[in-house]
This record gives structure tokens, C-alpha cells and sequence, in this order.
């Protein structure tokens, strides 16, 4: 179904035009040797996402020239306009964090940063953004985080689901401890930096695979986070699972209660049942829609087996391609639910997101948007 | 409902148990320093013989990283899927409202009044002199 | 919550094909016998050679027991699953089971690097489960199991036995040095297809050399024990992109020791992506869905246990009645007890199907 007026989206892709583009953003020393070394020439687009690919970027949002998400004119038509968005989450990918140059890394994020202020946050109001972090160094992430944490249009931060090793791990606390102190939930976005093989049994052929694969790695994540006892440390953290698909959280949350009563013991510290930690600490946006969209029960079951409504955010994923026209949202969501979608729970999950949101009428239609079909 | 000797006091020493039948049901018998607790031996999540799993103590829940034992020997731990029960409640750790172990009346009666009362003895004569363990069911 | 069912059966009344029981050696000794002089010697002087860091052990420590019931030790000695009168006593006639399928994982060649090394595991292993299970205990089938990172040894291997209908499957440990969709597979796979048996896939204890997880290592057992689930979403989707069943289109394969839950959001998860992007996979004639529906199989333990159990009706649903076969992973720490493992209610006909029927069919028992 489509979506109605002021809706809070937490998941669109701008993209940075060229490489060439950040240099006002680089130092004196990283300017020169972007421009020395060619680096300004390199496009920093992560193997997840090649720019031509159906899932990168949907046909009819595809730009004339250039990467997709990369004509602001046109995002803030098709992204925005279009749905009648009460704000929008920007995610830029961008491959800074595949570097294994730290310092490199973390030059670049900042200036991803300063042009996500500079050509995205100050050029429309309804724009949030996520913080780029070199989380390569936690020491330099954290720095980042406190640099840019001030403007509090910046409401989370990015890391990948798969990369250099599970995001649970103690090395990563910091930027847990910095992101709790600002008010910042962790964005752990699809993706890999294929540091390791995406699957436990080596490199699959195709890129199709490598997408399916993020489901699994998510679970693999979530799990990391919850043994690690990442939540137990930093209570009032939220993490969101961003482009993540949900089809397989109900398996987690079985899965994860029962092993948890038996091997408790290695980590105490998990003190309740790890789906109740799910449902309180962790967020789910909601494109892709990986339930089949000809038989809406199956998506609905989906969430009556995940148990609570409190967990889903509103995405469309922009310019990403996983549904057609306005049909951004699966169809039959009782009214209550969509309301939590759709502004609630997003606003009780970015504290910065202050302000609150109302639901009204489909962009474009002449509807009072009370009739949520 | 018929009171069951099961043992003699001095037969399960505390921080030790024994499986014994009354009326053909398996019942785990624990001494928990000196008193002692009488369990179904069938684990309520799935069956498992759980008095047959080790007695343990519990691991308290803290901060991440650190690890203490507390409540020594008060739990079993289900020899299947390592579910932990209070011997004293038959409660799951984990689950106490949803999970837990049928537990029986059990007391330690002196022998002297045990000859007088009607009791059923299994497989031993009871002394007058010695301490008892019964099980009402 | 699940504790009502309980009180309600305690003796298995419908007799049982479990799917997953392993034999375990009774000493280091015990292959010996199956090995050629060459291979005792060496066996004896360098031992396993696998990709972990440790030799001996596996590197995240089991809970219960190094992985095993607790109860399972057999009264004479040695490990669980190593005394098959106490095999019989302790699971085989209690609970019913009418037919048992061998899951030889101990010493095998599936993990082992050096090649003629695994070879010679493969077949002592396949001999000895013969020898000293099936032969003295009629209800039990072995499955053949096979230096699987040589496919040229895999394929000697699984000719050698299929001729013996005593062995009902090809068992590959899904921890491979590549996905198992790979053509490097494929002879195994035309093996299989030619003898007419299914390919069960069971994880042994050792990585084919890549993490647990595709973010890295888990430090924890807890997410070692995860990964067996989110591994096998890898090794299917593998199987079905690359076009396994369109090459093979009388492939079985059976996914032992991942639970099943996980089974219909990855169905629906391979479809939708599909449709995006198929012109990548043009080798694809039909949505992923289809091949699962057509060639997989599912053995039931792990099994998930919701918080409302009605819940895993709907996902029995999804997947088809007729995809799941028992299993118990006897003498393992998750077993799951045939008596009370589903904790909703079967009819008969489900319970007959699940419990049984399903794996005679599998495995034309």
C-alpha cells in the first residue's frame, strides 16, 4: 500500500557525486594526496552495491547521468515529494570504511560528513542524516562521532553487517559508549566489506547470493550483540538492523530463548530471555519486504511471530529498488501498527529526532489519509 | 497418599543426591546442606532424566566479564540441555513461572517413630537408632 | 508457554526413523583395522590435519559435556554413542526407533586436508559403521561419508558402497572450501544422482577454513551453535543460484542439524531477489522456491522452540508436511526426545509423516 503524508523515513541512500567532491572537505596533506595520487579519481563504491545493478537503484529513479542518489534535485522529487516525508534518514555508503589506511579512513569520513551538512542537511529541512564513522579504529571513530555529534541532525551512525569481524566485540565499545552518551542508535546497514567470505563455507558465485546472504549475516550479528552482552553494558543503546529484511527474526528469536537456557552459563551477564533484549534495544527497517507481497499473510504472521509492532521503522530504501510506484508499504497493517511504523516508533528510537511527526494525507491523492488501506 | 522411606540420612551426604522409585516413578532425592529436597527425575522442558545431571552451583548474573559461583550446590542442571532448576523450588532459572520440576513432599524422620507409624520401607530395614529420609506420595 | 504438553505421553507409541544418530569410536583404536598399514602409521605420527588452531579439540569449548548428554556415557566406559548395547538401551528401543541413519562424524575425511589421508578415513569409517553397527544392529543405515574437498576420491568412494544397500545417503559436512553449489562438487553430486541416494549434510566440528559467520569469528559458543542455522541459508542458496537441481534433477538433499524455522523467510528472501536480479542466474528456469520444494529435505532437530507454539504450525505450513524428517541428534547435548519435541498437536497423519513416513520416502527405506 502507499504512504501516508509524514511519515519519518529511516533509510534513503544519497550518494557523493565523484571523489572529486570531497576535496574542499580534505585537509591540505589529504587533498594533495588525493589529487597526487588519483584517489580523487576512485569512486569509493562498495562491491554490495555495484551502481548499475537492478537492486542498486530502481529504473524509474535512476539519474541520467551519474550514481544513483547522486542528483539531489531528483531525491528530494522522487524520495521525498513523493511520499510526503516528514523527515528522511540519510545512509551514505560509501567505501571509506573498506580502507585499511585508518588515518586515510577516517580523513575521508570526516569529509563525507561535512558534505552530508553541506549539500544535503542545509539544502532541505527534512533531512537527517547518519555519521560516517572509520570504525576501522574505534580511537578514530569516536573522535569522529564527538567532531560531528553537536548538529543534531546527525541521528545515528553507520557500520556494515559484515566487516572486519562481529560488531559485538568488546574492540567496538567505545563508539557504543560515545553513541549512548550523544543520543546516537547504531545503523548496522546491509553490506559487507568482504574482509572474510560472506558464508561459512567460502565465496558464493553470484552477487544475488551475496544480497540473500545479509539475512543470515544479521542474525549472525544480532546474536553477537546479544552474547557479547553489548545491551546489558549500554542499556539505553538501540541498534537498528537497516535494510536487513525481517523474515528471519522469528527464527532468531526461538532459536537464540533456547540456546540462552542452556548455555547461559558462558555469559552470565545475559540476565532475561535474549528475544525480550531484542525487542527493547534493537529496530528493524522495513524495505526490502523479503515476505512475498502476492500473500500478504504471510507477512502479517511474520509479525505476529516477532511479537511486537514496537520494533519497525518506515524505510524506502531510495533509490535502492525492491517495490514499484508508492507501493512502499506490505499490504493489510492494522491501523495502530502503521501508526508505530510510520512515526512512533521512529521518534521513540532517534532521540534527536524531536519535533514529532503526524500521519495525513497520500502525496498526490486527494485522500484524508484516515483511510489506510 | 503413604509415607516411603527412601534412604537413611547418612546415605546422602550434603552436595549429593540419589535416584530412588516410589510407586514406579523416578524421584531425585538431594541433600542441600542438610536439608533435603525431592524432585521428579523428568525435566519439564523436555523430558530429560534431570536428576541424572550434575549438581551445580548457580553463575550469578554481574557485569560483562565477570564470573562468580553463588548458591553453591543448590541447582541441578538437566543432563540434556543444561537447563538449570533450584533444587529447593524446582523452578527453572531461566523460566521460574513456565518451568518447573514436580517436587514432593520429603521429610527426615528419626527411626524410633517411624516403627510406629505405617510406612513402606524400599529394600532396607529401618533402625530405631537412625534418621530417615520419607517421601509422602 | 510450552509446559502443558508435558504430563501428556511418556512412552513413544509410533515407531520412528531418526535421522541423526552418532556413532562414536570406542578408542583411538578402533579404525585401525580399516586402515592400510600406510595409513595406521601415518595416523599414528602426524594425526589430523585440519584448519582450526587447535589439534585434539575444537576452538570454541562445548557447554554440556564436550557436546554430549550428560547421561549418554555408557555404564562400561568410553564415549557417548560408542557402546551400541547402550545405544540400543538408552535411545534406539525406548524410543521407538524402527529405523536409525548413521551420521559418522568422528574421525572422518570430510575436515581432513591431506587428500589421500581423507580418503582412507572415508573408507575405514564407512567400513567400520558397517562392520560394527549395521551388521550387528539390523535397525541401523549408514551413509557414506566422503573426502569431500576431492571430488575424484568422493566419487570412488560413494561407488564403492552404494552397490550395498545398507547405505542410504552421502553425508558431506557443509563446512566446505567452497559453497557446495560449485561445479567442483558436481561429480559427487552426478554420484549421487546415479545411485539413486540423497545427500545429507551434516556439519562436522571444523571450518573449511572461513569463519563461522560472514562478519568474522564468534567468540562465544552460543554463536558458534547459532551458525550451524545461518551456515545452511548459505549452502542452500548456493545449491539452488548455482543450479544444482537444474542439472541434477533427481538430487535429494537433506539438511541435518539447522532446525527448520528458517526455512520459508529464506525461500521467500531467495524469490523476491531473484525476480530482481535473474538476469544474473539465467541458468535459473524457475524461482528458487520451486527447487526447495522439489529437492530439499529438513531434519527437524534443533528444534525451535517459539514462545507460542502454535506458532511453528505456520511455518510446517509453509514448508509442506511432507519436507520433515525426525531427528534426534542422540547422543548430542540438543537432542530432542521424540516424545516431546513438538509441542503443539500433530494428528496422526502428521505425526506419522514427520516421525516416519517422510524419511522412508527420502530414503527408500
Amino acid at each position: 500500500m502507499k504512504v501516508p503524508h509524514g511519515a519519518i523515513d529511516c533509510d534513503i541512500h544519497p550518494a557523493v557525486p565523484a571523489t572529486s567532491a570531497l576535496l574542499p572537505y580534505l585537509d591540505d596533506y589529504w587533498r594533495d594526496q588525493f589529487i597526487n595520487r588519483h584517489i580523487d579519481k576512485s569512486p569509493f563504491t562498495l562491491m554490495s552495491y555495484p551502481p548499475n545493478s537492478p537492486l542498486s537503484c530502481r529504473p524509474d529513479w535512476r539519474p541520467a547521468k551519474g550514481l544513483p542518489g547522486s542528483d539531489f534535485d531528483a531525491l528530494r522529487r522522487d524520495a521525498l515529494d513523493a511520499f510526503g516525508t516528514k523527515y528522511a534518514i540519510c545512509n551514505v555508503l560509501h567505501g571509506a570504511v573498506a580502507l585499511f589506511n585508518e588515518d586515510m579512513a577516517a580523513a575521508l569520513c570526516a569529509a563525507v560528513n561535512d558534505w552530508t551538512v553541506k549539500e544535503l542537511l542545509d539544502r532541505d529541512p527534512r533531512l537527517r542524516a547518519s555519521i560516517l564513522i572509520p570504525y576501522q579504529n574505534p580511537e578514530l571513530a569516536v573522535k569522529e562521532i564527538e567532531r560531528v555529534a553537536p548538529d543534531q541532525r546527525f541521528v545515528q551512525i553507520t557500520m556494515l553487517v559484515m566487516g572486519d569481524t562481529l560488531l559485538g566485540n568488546r574492540r567496538y565499545w567505545p563508539i557504543y559508549k560515545a553513541c549512548e552518551k550523544y543520543g546516537l542508535p547504531i545503523g548496522v546497514h546491509a553490506g559487507s566489506l568482504f574482509r572474510t567470505a560472506p558464508t561459512y563455507s567460502g565465496w558464493p558465485s553470484y552477487q544475488v547470493e551475496d544480497y540473500v546472504s545479509n539475512g543470515a549475516a544479521f542474525e549472525n550479528m544480532l546474536v553477537s550483540f546479544i552474547a557479547e552482552g553489548v545491551f546489558q553494558q549500554y542499556q539505553k543503546l538501540k541498534m537498528i538492523c537497516v535494510e536487513s529484511g525481517i523474515t528471519w527474526l522469528p527464527t532468531l528469536l526461538w532459536r537464540i530463548n533456547k540456546e540462552w537456557r542452556g548455555v547461559r552459563a558462558e555469559v552470565p551477564w545475559l540476565d532475561r530471555a535474549p528475544a525480550e533484549v531484542v525487542r527493547d534495544n534493537v529496530r528493524f527497517t522495513l524495505q526490502p519486504v523479503d515476505a512475498p507481497s502476492s500473500d500478504p499473510d504471510k507477512f502479517l504472521r511474520t509479525v505476529e511471530h516477532i511479537g511486537t509492532d514496537k520494533v519497525f521503522l518506515f524505510s524506502t530504501d531510495y533509490p535502492h529498488w525492491h517495490f514499484d510506484g508508492g507501493e512502499v508499504l506490505p499490504d493489510g497493517l492494522p491501523e495502530a501498527t502503521l501508526k508505530k511504523l510510520l512515526t512512533d516508533n521512529a521518534l521513540e528510537t532517534y532521540p534527536r529526532l524531536n519535533g514529532g511527526g503526524t500521519i495525513g494525507q497520500v502525496p498526490g491523492t486527494q485522500n484524508n489519509g484516515e483511510k489506510i488501506r | 497418599m503413604t509415607r516411603h522411606v527412601v534412604a537413611s540420612v547418612v546415605d546422602i551426604k550434603p552436595g549429593e543426591k540419589k535416584l530412588v522409585t516410589v510407586k514406579g516413578r523416578e524421584v531425585g532425592v538431594f541433600n542441600v546442606g542438610g536439608e533435603f529436597f525431592a524432585l521428579a527425575n523428568r525435566c519439564p522442558h523436555a523430558g530429560g532424566p534431570m536428576c541424572d545431571g550434575q549438581i551445580s552451583s548457580l553463575v550469578a548474573p554481574g557485569k560483562v566479564g565477570e564470573y562468580k559461583l553463588t548458591r553453591k550446590d543448590e541447582f541441578v542442571r538437566c543432563p540434556w540441555h543444561g537447563w538449570e532448576f533450584d533444587i529447593r523450588t524446582g523452578q527453572s532459572w531461566c523460566d521460574p513461572e513456565d518451568f518447573k520440576v514436580r517436587q514432593f513432599k520429603i521429610a527426615v524422620e528419626p527411626g524410633e517413630a517411624l516403627v510406629k507409624g505405617p510406612y513402606i520401607a524400599e529394600k532396607f530395614d529401618v533402625a530405631v537408632e537412625e534418621n530417615y529420609v520419607v517421601i509422602d506420595m | 508457554m510450552n509446559a502443558p504438553v508435558m504430563e501428556k505421553t511418556l512412552r513413544q507409541h509410533l515407531s520412528i526413523v531418526d535421522c541423526d544418530i552418532h556413532p562414536d569410536h570406542k578408542s583411538p583404536a578402533t579404525l585401525v583395522p580399516y586402515l592400510a598399514e600406510r595409513w595406521r602409521e601415518h595416523a599414528k605420527t602426524f594425526g589430523a590435519h585440519t584448519r582450526q588452531g587447535m589439534t585434539g579439540q575444537l576452538t570454541h569449548p562445548r557447554m554440556m559435556a564436550a557436546g554430549r548428554r550428560a547421561d549418554a556415557f555408557p555404564p562400561g566406559g568410553g564415549q557417548p554413542g560408542s557402546d551400541l548395547e547402550f545405544m540400543k538401551q538408552q535411545h534406539l528401543d525406548p524410543n521407538g526407533v524402527e529405523i536409525g541413519m548413521l551420521v559418522a562424524l568422528a574421525r572422518g575425511g570430510m575436515e581432513e586436508q591431506n587428500q589421500d589421508f581423507a580418503a582412507a578415513l572415508s573408507r575405514a569409517v564407512n567400513t567400520w559403521q558397517l562392520e560394527e553397527w549395521v551388521k550387528p544392529e539390523p535397525r541401523l543405515r549408514a551413509g557414506i561419508v566422503v573426502p569431500q574437498e576431492d571430488p575424484i576420491s568422493a566419487v570412488a568412494e560413494i561407488e564403492r558402497c552404494a552397490p550395498d544397500s545398507r547405505y542410504r545417503q552421502i553425508i558431506i559436512s557443509p563446512r566446505t572450501s567452497e559453497p557446495l553449489g560449485r561445479r567442483r562438487y558436481w561429480p559427487i553430486y552426478a554420484a549421487a544422482e546415479a545411485a539413486g541416494l540423497p545427500i545429507g549434510l551434516h556439519p562436522a566440528g571444523a571450518s573449511g577454513g572461513y569463519p563461522s559467520t560472514g562478519s568474522g569469528w564468534p567468540t562465544y559458543y552460543m554463536q558458534e551453535h547459532y551458525s550451524f542455522e545461518t551456515g545452511m541459508q548459505s549452502v542452500l542458496a548456493s545449491m539452488i543460484f548455482e543450479g544444482v537441481f537444474e542439472r541434477f534433477p533427481k538430487l535429494k538433499v537433506c539438511f541435518i542439524e539447522c532446525g527448520f524455522t528458517w526455512v520459508p523467510g529464506l525461500t521467500w528472501r531467495m524469490d523476491k531477489h531473484w525476480e530482481r536480479m535473474r538476469k544474473e542466474v539465467p541458468h535459473l528456469k524457475r524461482p528458487p522456491s520451486e527447487y526447495v520444494k522439489q529437492h530439499l529435505w529438513f531434519a527437524t532437530q534443533p528444534i525451535e522452540e517459539p514462545e507460542h507454539p502454535h506458532h511453528l504450525m505456520d511455518m510446517i505450513e509453509w514448508i509442506g508436511w511432507d519436507k520433515l524428517v525426525f531427528s534426534t541428534d542422540y547422543p548430542h547435548w540438543d537432542f530432542d526426545d521424540p516424545r516431546y519435541t513438538f509441542k503443539i498437536n500433530l494428528n496422526e497423519k502428521q505425526r506419522a509423516m514427520i516421525f516416519r513416513d517422510n524419511a522412508k520416502a527420502l530414503y527408500q527405506l
